[in-house]
């Protein structure tokens, strides 16, 4: 007989054994607003990076959440947002043929030339 | 590549520490474990904004209002943290919400006491966010690449929690009588829940624990609350206070406190929703969501009027 066991763990408790205490919320919010991704420079000199992301009705909300969401102890300076539907990703299947002819061009690198001592400043 | 191979090549990630990112392949199961268990997080930050939202009107000084202000806001803040990050796994964020506002989705039971005087707020940053942290702090190390960024993220945040608690506490247990025992009281009613926390018994099932396997968690329930009750059980001398429980004692042979048996019939109850305050809870999100119902179509209609100006 084919029979699993389970261990619970910290905030997962499983559906079947938690019982159901429906209250009869509506479906289908026709309210909700888009997702947008978030993009925060640190400091002046550094470059936005992907904090996260967050839903919004318009760009300037999508910012002004932004600065409540992520920027509560002075984490950035400046933000971009894009609405997420925006976004291209590369497909993480084709990570062979994007990235790995680049593996064998070590002489890409400056630590491919081996110099004679006495030459400074290269 | 068969789906044997696929299940092998991701298991080989998780073994070389490789965190799995959204548009990786992962087995189905990983996929809705992943959403199971953020979610919960998710709504537990929610949810857990209420018992204290009860005091920020009533805190006894202007710093402590803004402390309890802060706290709360950054309870939000996880929350979404962590609905964006289960968002990555495919689920929308309105289905979670209808999750939790419908009562399917459970959240963290803890929450489900009520705050009842000032100490309480003392009680739940000192133990409530500190049992939160001890698994926070190991989830940093979860597999999933977005669910644990955010944990970084809120770990950064929570400690401040914890210390606002010991702090409130601590003033307490230097003030006058009644206070004293305010501080007292509230220590014996959050501790029991606050073990709960932890979840049910290692020995209540056996392992061959996918969650494991999948480093989704990397400690159990018994081996996380155990670290709990070591750390609470030297810090409460501190307060010159006492934890409920005849049986704690220092175990020298295992070198940790031995601690009494917890009241797992009130675990199940408060889980399945009979606790002092599950509809309280599910009844002021629920009505939150609804009276905000013309906010999120008024900012929806305005968004559109402005994008079709652009146009014209």
């Amino acid at each position: 007989m084919n029979f699993t066991f389970r261990k619970f763990y910290y905030g997962d408790i499983p559906d079947d054994v938690s019982g159901d205490n429906n209250t009869g919320a509506e479906k289908n919010d026709k309210t909700a607003w888009p997702l947008w991704e978030v993009f925060i420079r640190s400091k002046q000199g550094l470059d936005h990076k992907h904090a996260g992301s967050l839903h919004a009705a318009d760009a300037r909300m999508a910012i002004e959440n932004a600065r409540d969401v992520y920027t509560r102890r002075q984490e950035g300076i400046s933000i971009w947002v894009v609405e997420s539907k925006n976004l291209h990703a590369s497909d993480p299947a084709e990570a062979e043929s994007l990235y790995e002819p680049a593996e064998d061009k070590i002489y890409r690198h400056p630590t491919f030339y081996e110099l004679p001592d006495e030459v400074k400043h290269m | 590549m068969n789906i044997f191979d696929l299940e092998q090549k991701f298991q080989e990630k998780i073994d070389n520490e490789i965190k799995i990112e959204p548009r990786d392949w992962m087995p189905e199961a990983y996929r809705k474990t992943n959403i199971r268990q953020i979610s919960q997080h998710a709504h537990s930050e929610v949810v857990g904004m209420l018992p204290e939202g009860n005091w920020i009107s009533r805190a006894p000084s202007l710093k402590r209002k803004a402390i309890l202000l802060a706290k709360v806001q950054d309870e939000a803040g996880h929350g979404l943290y962590l609905y964006s990050a289960a968002e990555t796994l495919g689920m929308s964020r309105e289905q979670m919400i209808e999750d939790l506002l419908s009562g399917k989705a459970k959240y963290s039971s803890i929450f489900n006491y009520p705050t009842l005087t000032w100490a309480d707020m003392g009680a739940i940053g000192w133990l409530v966010d500190g049992a939160a942290i001890l698994n926070q702090v190991m989830l940093c190390r979860t597999s999933y690449g977005p669910y644990a960024r955010a944990m970084v993220r809120i770990c950064k945040e929570e400690s401040f929690h914890q210390r606002q608690g010991f702090d409130t506490l601590l003033v307490l247990s230097k003030g006058t009588t009644e206070q004293k025992e305010m501080c007292q009281d509230a220590i014996n009613r959050w501790w029991w829940p606050s073990l709960m926390m932890f979840g049910p018994k290692d020995s209540e099932s056996t392992n061959s624990d996918q969650s494991m396997k999948w480093k989704i968690k990397r400690k159990t329930n018994d081996e996380l609350r155990q670290n709990f009750v070591d750390m609470i059980a030297e810090q409460v001398k501190l307060l010159g206070m006492t934890l409920p429980d005849k049986d704690l004692k220092w175990n020298e042979s295992r070198k940790h406190y031995d601690f009494g048996e917890i009241d797992w019939q009130e675990f199940w109850n408060v889980v399945k929703g009979n606790g002092p305050c599950n509809k309280a809870r599910l009844k002021a999100r629920n009505d939150a969501h609804n009276e905000g119902e013309w906010v999120r179509k008024a900012a929806i209609a305005y968004a559109e009027k402005q994008a079709s100006k652009k146009v014209a």
